[in-house]
């Protein structure tokens, strides 16, 4: 048996059964990140010595007859922008590269509290600025499909780890895309959900209106098991929404008969890759064969929606941004005598080029003369894209779309920040909705890359689109077919 | 909209940043690139909309006023680049 | 042209600490004072994740001085950042409102110069967060930040500019604290800063319909600042322009000590606050219901206790309107007349010597240190005749000096008066021997001589002889 292929819920069972202690499985993970990551590079912050012990006391409860929790003892990685009491949170940028937070993110807790281990903290671009990872101040993530390839952003730590095996299953955050894209150029299983299902709290703002915790994982059932651990209402979070909260395992009825799904064309035109677009078609006729109903329809929203996003979330990221300035905590410059001096160097020194690049935007956008232009618009847009999901929603159960454009592509292989930019435009208009989103892999193209497939929800229904992820997981079971080959 | 480089150098301000003069044309490039396909946003018929303010219509998220004092004091100021007396410390301020 | 042909144009923006007992959008204490850095959370100092969630009390009390002003409570309002870097100011933003302050249209009555009344609109009222604390650093040279005020929750209140006098200015912000400290949503202490006012000054040609470009004086904290420093700047700008100059619209800091103002910042940091919504906290709906129900609990405001005086207790106009000008002397007044049963001898004492006290000693009614009931116990002393006026005004001094029961100060001093007539005949008999001009000037109609003798023998008993008896006695004795 190799332990670190288990999914949590077969790990689950090989604890309850007594088949292997949860030491093993700890000892499994730290091995295979020993083994993975020289190649890999998914952790800023490694702690399975810690999880190690903290296994140890697990088992000794479990040797004692004590009863433990159904997620006691099993691991976990964490994107490193959920604030870890005690262990840095880095944001993989050299601002908070020495950054130890005074308390724990609500996810966090609500971790603790079930008694998850964590293995680590995972990379991701800086202040989840990115599409490829490239963008950590702290190391570069390679892709375990293919080590030439970026692993997607900005959870791409996360996406690596989980599709390395080297975490069972990892929390990532997913502002336009920063958990579906990874999981696509992955091929494991991402999901962003409704804004307002998952506190925020402790949580480093990129983007606050936008910004969503959510899980990353080998298969859907993880996945349902992993956002019933982290959802429901949190006071420390006003937008967190108060809502009756649902078990999502029981969602998975493996039955998709009478669905409705839609295909917005826009989604499949110029820019898509023809092999993407291929196996989404495959999964479009999976779908038929299993019972659901299929139809083409028009959401022409996909350029605006991109502008729509970059100048909202820059905005909110040039202020959300502000008080990194080198006077309680993070970098702070050696060079210069005065405020201005510690304010200016340590910001400019402490910051990468993309996150700069986007200050700046956000700041343009929000300055005196601009603001109506721009975010005002944007702010008016963001009522216009919701209204015509709201018409699809209207007729369809879920939105069929690509993650991505395309597969893992090559390192520095975007020859601008627009370029980059565009690696989004498929999931920024979820985040502008404030819909939940799945990404699930759906075959690979020739040269073995795993392939994306996102389904979008209507508000709240996180359900319906797990129950439509596992319906086509459990029909062409991709993991059982395909595996990551660490290709150098 | 085209960017100036002087706008750029008082945006750079505003955020508190500096631009080496060799980043200034390729922070303008891109500025201006984005803000070209930003200006898509224009092209979305939304007259007579309303502005979005948060992703969901939540409103009155309230809290009781009782002091709850914060369990780990010294962990705030763990962080500080230089402190004094409990108090952070920064060259002099002339206000 | 002379001065006298311009007028002066002012608008306030007051900001008050509100006295809610947690920080606007945290659980961490209010208190005044504590090690610094101590009344602080992640949310409040500004940690990365950490996130705010608004006070219900903030809104409640925002929406009493709302009521308190004549303003329209907004049903719909919410919350923006203003962005700027200041050390004090730990997010880089102030959560304050822009366009949906939670009060609009108000106004104040107050009096003009000559003693006219007249109406102050206010434009709005708005919660916002303070912020924190910059301190010298003694021995390294540096500043130090203390956090315990950031967060603290305020109420700002922008006026239209309808004042015309520093006079003005002062009885409106008096007035409005006056009504804040009535409804009790702020202690208005302005010696620990809790009450601080922006003031914009801008003058133009008497007869002019356009305003003269605005300064604004940042951060003032005392009236008499506040009066001298719109003296000086008015006069400045008037000055500016006679000269052919251009007054500048800007930011000036008030410096006490030279009696001037400074430009606050360089022309490089022009603010552009970027003002947008915050996409951290949600709208802030108001229903009819809710409003209605503070309004009538709203506590009773300073003219209805002023009409109640007038017909319940007696009180002129003038005393009624004097005592409640501050809800510290009215609740002081109320306080003592219910000890002593006198409300006209309260109020006498509150308005002659108290007053004077105060002003001798540049102090504000809440920073009288004794209670209601020390004052009224000392009413009751020198009605019972244990002590004279001239003794009760010793003890009013001593209260001030050292709080204490009146009775246990006029026991320490040996202050109990002399009501024994053998006594009070020993005194006034030597009193006369030794004047006997003044028995001459009263026998010749001089009715002042009284007065003096009874001074002398007050002197001489270093003033504890009972009054009432002394000046029977010397009128039986010169009549004799």
């Amino acid at each position: 048996m190799n332990i670190t292929e288990l999914t949590v819920h077969e790990l689950q069972e090989k604890i309850a059964s007594k088949e292997l202690t949860v030491s093993e499985i700890v000892k499994a993970y730290s091995d295979r990140i020993d083994e993975k990551e020289k190649d890999i590079n998914a952790f800023v912050t490694i702690l399975t010595d810690d999880a190690i012990a903290k296994a140890k006391k697990i088992d000794e409860k479990i040797n004692n007859g004590q009863a433990i929790s159904g997620f006691e003892g099993i691991p976990i990685g964490i994107k490193d922008n959920m604030c870890t009491k005690g262990i840095k949170t880095t944001c993989s940028s050299k601002m908070l590269e020495n950054f130890v937070a005074p308390y724990d993110a609500t996810v966090i807790e609500n971790l603790n509290k079930e008694g998850l281990i964590s293995l680590g903290k995972l990379n991701m671009d800086e202040f989840a600025m990115g599409s490829s990872t490239e963008n950590s101040a702290i190391k570069k993530t390679r892709n375990p499909w293919n080590l030439n390839t970026v692993p997607g952003g900005s959870s791409g730590g996360s996406a690596a780890a989980v599709a390395a095996n080297m975490v069972p299953w990892a929390l990532g955050s997913d502002t336009g895309g920063s958990i579906r894209q990874p999981a696509s150029l992955c091929g494991v299983v991402g999901l962003k959900p409704t804004y307002g299902l998952v506190s925020r709290y402790g949580l480093v703002a990129y983007a606050s209106s936008l910004d969503q915790i959510g899980p990353i994982t080998k298969d859907v059932y993880d996945n349902a098991m992993l956002l019933n651990l982290i959802t429901g209402h949190d006071p420390k979070d006003s937008t967190s929404m108060d809502l009756p909260k649902p078990d999502y395992t029981k969602a998975l009825k493996n039955d998709v008969k009478g669905l409705k799904i839609a295909v917005p064309k826009e989604f499949f035109a110029e820019g898509l890759n023809p092999e993407v677009k291929a196996k989404l078609e495959e999964a479009m006729d999976k779908y038929r064969s299993l019972g659901a109903i299929v139809e083409e329809v028009s959401l022409d929203i996909s350029e605006y929606s991109l502008a729509t996003y970059y100048i909202i979330s820059c905005a909110e990221a040039s202020s959300n941004l502000g008080r990194f300035d080198g006077i309680r905590y993070g970098y702070r410059s050696e060079n210069g005598e005065t405020l201005r001096d510690i304010y200016f160097n340590s910001r400019s020194e402490g910051f990468g080029p993309e996150v700069k690049r986007r200050i700046i935007l956000g700041t343009y956008v929000l300055s005196s003369g601009y603001y109506d232009a721009y975010y005002k618009k944007a702010q008016q847009a963001r009522t216009l894209i919701t209204n015509e999901f709201d018409k699809v929603f209207k007729d369809y159960d879920v939105i069929l779309a690509p993650t991505s454009p395309t597969v893992a592509f090559e390192f520095n292989s975007k020859s601008s920040p627009l370029e980059m930019y565009l690696a989004d435009i498929y999931t920024v208009p979820v985040n502008v909705a404030g819909l939940p989103g799945i990404s699930i892999p759906c075959g690979v193209d020739k040269s073995g890359m795993p392939v994306g497939m996102q389904l979008i929800g209507n508000k709240f229904q996180e359900e319906t689109i797990l129950n439509a992820a596992y319906t086509y997981e459990q029909a062409t079971n991709f993991r059982a077919n395909f595996k990551p080959e660490f290709k150098k | 909209m085209q960017v100036s480089r002087e706008q750029l150098l008082h945006i750079a301000n505003l955020s508190r940043l500096n631009l080496k003069e060799e980043e200034i044309d390729n922070y303008l490039e891109n500025l201006q690139e984005i803000l070209t396909f930003a200006e898509k946003v224009n092209s979305a018929p939304v007259d007579g909309l309303g502005e979005t303010i948060g992703a969901n219509n939540k409103y009155n998220a309230f809290r009781k006023d009782e002091v709850v004092a914060f369990d780990d004091i010294e962990a705030l100021l763990q962080n500080a680049p230089s402190e004094e007396f409990g108090m952070f410390k920064i060259p002099k301020v002339i206000q | 042209m002379a001065r006298d042909d311009y007028e002066v144009v002012i608008g306030l923006e007051v900001h008050a600490e509100l006295s809610t007992k947690t920080k606007i959008f945290c659980s961490c204490s209010t208190e005044f004072g504590g090690a610094p850095n101590t009344h602080c959370c992640p949310v409040c100092m500004g940690m990365p994740g950490a996130l705010p969630v608004l006070n219900e009390k903030v809104v409640e009390y925002g929406v009493k001085a709302g009521l308190a002003t004549n303003c329209e409570i907004s049903r719909n309002s919410k919350s923006d950042r203003k962005n700027y870097f200041y050390p004090d100011t730990p997010k880089a933003y102030q959560i304050s409102q822009y366009d949906k302050p939670l009060c609009e249209n108000g106004f104040v009555e107050i009096e003009d110069d000559e003693g006219n009344p007249k109406t102050i609109r206010l434009l709005r009222i708005h919660i916002e967060d303070d912020a924190g604390k910059l301190n010298h650093d003694e021995f390294g040279g540096g500043s130090l930040v203390d956090l315990n005020r950031a967060g603290v929750p305020l109420i700002e209140s922008v006026s239209m500019p309808d004042m015309r006098s520093a006079g003005e200015a002062e009885r409106y912000l008096r007035k409005l604290k006056s009504i804040f400290e009535y409804i009790e949503v702020s202690d208005c202490k302005m010696q620990e800063g809790s009450l601080r006012a922006d003031v914009n000054v801008s003058v133009r040609k008497k007869g002019a319909t356009e305003f003269g470009t605005r300064t604004e004086m940042k951060n003032m904290s005392s009236f008499r600042s506040i009066v001298r420093a719109i003296e000086y700047e008015s006069n400045r700008q008037i000055d500016l322009i006679e000269e052919g100059g251009v007054v500048e619209q800007e930011s000036l800091r008030w410096d006490d000590v030279s009696g001037r103002t400074f430009p606050m910042r360089s022309k490089e940091d022009a603010e552009d606050y970027r003002y947008f919504p915050d996409p951290d906290l949600v709208a802030i709906r108001l229903s009819d219901e809710y409003i209605e129900n503070i309004k009538k609990n709203l506590p009773e405001l300073p003219e209805s206790r002023k009409q109640r005086y007038m017909s319940e207790l007696g009180l002129s106009e003038k005393d009624a309107r004097l005592i409640t000008a501050s809800k510290y002397l009215s609740d002081l007044f109320e306080g003592t007349k219910n000890v002593c049963g006198n409300a006209k001898l309260s109020a006498n004492w509150i308005l002659s010597d108290i007053s004077r006290i105060l002003n001798e000693k540049e102090m504000e009614p809440d920073q009288i240190p004794f209670t209601a009931e020390q004052l009224g116990k000392m009413i009751v002393l020198i009605e019972k005749g244990t002590i004279s006026s001239a003794i009760g005004k010793k003890v009013l001094t001593e209260l001030f000096e050292n709080p204490n029961d009146p009775e246990e100060i006029v026991k320490a001093n040996g202050w109990i008066q002399i009501s024994d007539e053998s006594a009070i005949k020993e005194v006034v008999m030597q009193v006369l021997e030794a004047n006997p001009q003044s028995i001459a000037d009263f026998k010749a109609g001089k009715d002042k001589a009284l007065g003096f003798l009874v001074g002398q023998a007050m002197k001489a008993t270093k003033g504890k002889a009972n009054p009432q008896m002394l000046n029977k006695m010397f009128i039986e004795e010169l009549n004799k």
